[in-house]
């Protein structure tokens, strides 16, 4: 069976969301700054007057925060009824993958990743890693 | 099909607005059980719901509606009286229909609703009315058709048959004295006025119905109809209506609109008003006079916008009231107690969110009033009340908020029994309580825990009530109050704001961000500036405090709540502001960078997993566009100010600070020249100035300045004290020192230090111009006799002031004597530094 996913680059690796849960894609915004919460929340942004909880992918899946010159964008999914922004690096695009082509991850992934990756699309030299939003917006 | 459901739908939505009118009906009919018209509008009532149920073919809900329907046509034809067994059985068909209209709802179907018991119920009370009557009437009465009533469920379309049947009966029971009612009746309340033409006019429609029988309920209504004040709108128009394609007419000057529209609306509204925010900011820029008159129009036309849609959310408390009756009936007679209700302002309005989150409290504040409050009768009667409770809901408005007040005339709350509980509870220690003032102790109902019903009855008592009461209201910015009279009664009020979509709010910075405090919890700002903001600040073991008038505020630094930056970094931080806010009965500062502004925000949810942080209630989106946490008051007092230990902690501040008043006085330490220096009781000082020397004027031989649009006299302090001072200054620092709008300004040569003084004064010296001695830090420092300077700059300083006084009769200041400072005349800086007048509140 074939899906769609939106592509988008977080540290030079290749993530894909279905492309039915995605929402929109914006440039990034005023993030307003919400202490106390948890790291992975980079804060509140205005999406035409609703106020969107942004959360930082990066920090999600423990990738440093290094390469500054990154012009990160938001990737807006639908959880639960409730819009939420992912920060990412760089917007991919839209990719036809087949289940053929799913692999699930090798036993040697740990870390955060291991619960958020569900798996690898072989794309042409590529590997199209499937995020799950649902685990990945729940921290 | 669509159309029938439309047709369901229509019923559904009807009939449950006419049983809240039948429970009403009932209800009244109990305490006027001979009303023709509160009869006649229960019976039209339940005729429409049953002639409606007949054509969407509801076999079960027509049966029941029936058999209500036939016991209410023999009270209203005056065949039997309203007595608490009829109520109990009628109101018992209000809920089964009810729960059938449910049923409906949910699955398109009557479902296994019983209704058998019920039926029977009602029957049973029809049944014995009839065998007594012929008994207890002295005529025979020939009362043919009553036996109509097993028989219906067969025909239900000819059944307005049992109407015309009163044609013969009208006129005898007109003439019996009273329709007795069976054997064991319950106290009967027998007052049964004899309208001998009572029954006419139903007598009158009766040929109607039977050629015409769903058309027949409007010809019955009729002449009712006429008399009555307003009968429920539902109840005139009868539901058959959309089979005949007419038109609703009452329902013309109203529509029902899906809450989830008004919503939509709402947010859009709420939307507009940002964006204007935000255009008229760019428009300001601009300064193109078109453009400023246009973008002035918008703004007021959405201004009224956002009025006239806040409007459509807005419902008066009547909606809410409406069911209490019944609550009050049903636990009145749980509890054995005779409760009257009374209810004023129920056309107040409320928002329609807010009016679903105090239902609850409410609610529970109406049972423990029945509960706790009112008494059983035998007390009351032995406490010289009347036997029969008073229960009275009131609602106001006041100052943009609703109040609403439950006030019982029960026993009142005992405050040694409450102490006692508290104590027993482990609440409080017993030495603590024996501390605490009535009004603290009242506090203790609202402890979590806390239950003062000697035992747990089905009502209440069990421990979960006035604290989950309190803390729902004040989840919606609300407070609650309690004032009780031992003997007397009990009136709790609730305070609540009229809506929580748009709220005034103050912006304030901290760090980077802006967050919004909602300005019902503020009372007000104190400025301090850099100089002042690490002298001002004071520490009571280690706990920041603010002397605001004479008592300790304990003040939160924002910044180090939210973990932006340490209290240590904070100090260094420059200008502060204190925001006083008052949440339940604490007070307490927060101690912010800055305040940028005041502003109308539109409150925006925030995610869940933000709101358990418990340090925001909301988030809004500011002029700027960009968005803003709005502060919760309430949970930041609970998170800073300790939980359990914050009411404790209150009084502790305020012994302390008692303490502070009672035995210590601030003093002033300033240098007059030559190494001198002297103590000028703080009390005395109005406010500190600088004034700069080119300032000084002469008139005469005095100095003056020009200080607040006034000129006041300037008294050197060095010259009267026969000092030189060191060197010339640029700038003089001055005591000003006001009474009655007069002042006097004191230059000093500088400002040592102000110090607390705990020590007694020794006034063992009386040199000119000093009235004893102090000791400060080791140094022996004349105290100044403020008087008497005062007078050698101006003679008349305090002959004028009395003359001024009296004639104002205001006066600003109040004069304290050195040594009898029991009033400390508070902190000199408060007064300048407040920016804006006390709160909201």
């Amino acid at each position: 069976m074939s899906k769609q996913y939106a592509t988008f680059w977080l540290a030079d690796a290749l993530y894909g969301i279905e492309v039915e849960r995605v929402r929109e894609v914006l440039r990034q915004q005023d993030i307003t700054h919400v202490p106390l919460a948890p790291t992975t929340v980079a804060g509140l942004i205005n999406l035409r007057g609703q106020v969107v909880t942004t959360i930082d992918l990066r920090e999600r899946l423990d990738l440093r925060h290094d390469d500054g010159d990154e012009q990160p964008m938001l990737v807006v999914v639908l959880v639960a009824g409730e819009s939420i922004a992912l920060l990412v690096d760089r917007i991919g695009g839209v990719v036809d993958v087949d289940d053929e082509q799913f692999e699930p991850p090798p036993d040697t992934l740990i870390g955060p990743a291991r619960d958020l990756v569900r798996g690898a699309y072989k794309l042409e030299g590529q590997l199209l890693l499937g995020l799950d939003v649902d685990i990945a917006v729940a921290a | 099909m669509d159309e029938m459901d439309e047709i369901v739908q229509e019923f559904l939505v009807e009939s449950a607005e006419n049983l809240d009118q039948l429970d009403r009906d009932l209800l009244a009919l109990e305490n006027d059980p001979g009303s023709r018209e509160i009869l006649s509008s229960a019976f039209r009532t339940i005729h429409t719901i049953k002639g409606t149920s007949g054509f969407l073919a509801f076999e079960r809900l027509e049966k029941v509606t029936h058999t209500g329907e036939s016991l209410l046509s023999r009270l209203r034809d005056g065949r039997q009286t309203m007595t608490t067994p009829i109520a109990d059985a009628l109101l018992l068909m209000v809920d089964t229909v009810r729960a059938l209209l449910t049923s409906i709802e949910e699955t398109g179907a009557e479902g296994e609703v019983p209704i058998e018991p019920v039926m029977d119920q009602i029957r049973g009370l029809m049944v014995d009315a009839t065998s007594p009557a012929p008994a207890a009437a002295a005529e025979p009465t020939p009362e043919p058709t009553p036996e109509s009533v097993p028989a219906p469920v067969a025909e239900p379309v000819a059944e307005a048959a049992p109407e015309p049947t009163p044609t013969p009966a009208a006129a005898k029971a007109a003439v019996r004295p009273k329709a007795e009612p069976k054997p064991h009746a319950v106290p009967v309340r027998t007052k049964r006025p004899r309208k001998s033409t009572a029954a006419a006019p139903a007598a009158e429609a009766g040929p109607a119905p039977v050629e015409a029988p769903l058309v027949a309920p409007v010809a019955v209504a009729a002449p009712a109809v006429e008399t009555p004040a307003a009968p429920s709108v539902a109840a005139a128009a009868p539901v058959t209506d959309p089979s005949l394609g007419q038109k609703r007419t009452a329902a013309e000057s109203s529509l029902r609109v899906d809450v989830d529209v008004l919503d939509t609306l709402m947010r859009l509204a709420g939307e507009l008003v940002l964006t204007r925010n935000q255009l008229m900011r760019g428009v300001i820029e601009l300064a193109d006079p078109a453009l400023s008159r246009t973008a002035q129009r918008l703004n007021v036309i959405t201004t009224d916008l956002q009025e006239s849609i806040m409007k459509t959310r807005m419902q008066p408390i009547d909606h809410l009231w409406s069911k209490l009756p019944r609550v009050v009936r049903d636990l009145g007679s749980q509890c054995g107690r005779q409760v009257r209700l009374t209810m004023t302002g129920q056309d107040t309005e409320i928002d329609r969110a807010l009016l679903e989150t105090i239902k609850d409290p409410l609610t529970h504040l109406v049972r423990n009033a029945i509960d706790h409050g009112i008494e059983a009768p035998e007390v009351r009667r032995a406490a010289g009340k009347p036997a029969e409770g008073t229960l009275n809901l009131r609602a106001y408005h006041n100052s943009g908020q609703v109040v609403i007040e439950v006030a019982d005339d029960g026993a009142g709350i005992e405050i040694d029994k409450l102490t006692a509980k508290a104590v027993e509870r482990g609440l409080r220690s017993s030495a603590e309580v024996a501390g605490m003032s009535e009004a603290d102790v009242l506090q203790l109902v609202f402890a979590p825990g806390f239950s003062t019903a000697k035992e747990v009855t089905k009502v209440s008592g069990r421990g979960v009530g006035m604290d989950v009461v309190k803390t729902n209201i004040e989840a919606i910015g609300g407070t609650i109050e309690l004032d009780s009279t031992p003997g007397k009664g009990t009136v709790c009020r609730l305070r609540v704001p009229l809506t929580l979509a748009i709220v005034p709010a103050l912006t304030i910075e901290c760090g980077d961000d802006r967050y919004a405090v909602p300005q019902v919890s503020l009372l007000e700002l104190v400025a301090l500036d850099e100089a002042r903001a690490t002298s001002a600040i004071e520490q009571v073991a280690g706990a920041p405090v603010y002397r605001l008038r004479g008592s300790l505020l304990p003040l939160i630094d924002l910044a180090e709540v939210l973990g932006i930056r340490s209290a240590a970094d904070s100090a260094h931080r420059g200008n502060q502001v204190i925001a006083v806010l008052q949440a339940g009965a604490r007070r307490f500062g927060l101690l912010v960078d800055r305040v940028v502004n005041t502003e109308e925000i539109v409150v925006k949810a925030l995610s869940p997993r933000l709101k358990t942080i418990g340090v925001y209630s909301g988030a809004t989106i500011l002029g700027d566009g960009k968005v803003a946490l709005i502060l919760d008051v309430q949970n930041l007092a609970r998170r800073a100010l300790r939980a359990d230990a914050s009411d404790r902690l209150d009084e502790a501040f305020a012994a302390t600070s008692a303490h502070v008043d009672s035995t210590a006085e601030r003093l002033l330490i300033a240098g007059v020249g030559a190494g001198r220096r002297v103590a000028i009781p703080m009390s005395m000082v109005t406010r500190l100035e600088m004034i700069a020397v080119g300032r000084i004027e002469s008139v005469g031989t005095r100095e003056v300045v020009q200080y607040r649009g006034q000129i006041i006299p300037l008294m050197r302090l060095a010259r009267y004290l026969g000092t030189y001072a060191d060197e010339e200054r640029p700038e003089l620092p001055v005591a000003v020192y006001s009474r009655a709008g007069h002042s006097v300004a004191i230059v000093m040569d500088e400002i040592i230090d102000i110090v607390e003084q705990h020590e007694p004064i020794r006034s063992d010296i009386n040199d000119h111009g000093f009235v004893g001695s102090v000791v400060v830090k080791d140094q022996i420092v004349g105290l100044l006799d403020v008087e008497s300077t005062i007078l050698a700059a101006d003679p008349d300083f305090f002959t004028a002031h009395a003359a001024a006084v009296a004639e104002v009769g205001v006066e600003s200041f109040e004069y304290d004597p050195p040594g009898s400072a029991d009033q400390p005349a508070g902190d000199p800086y408060s007064a300048d530094g407040r920016l804006l007048p006390a709160g909201a509140r």
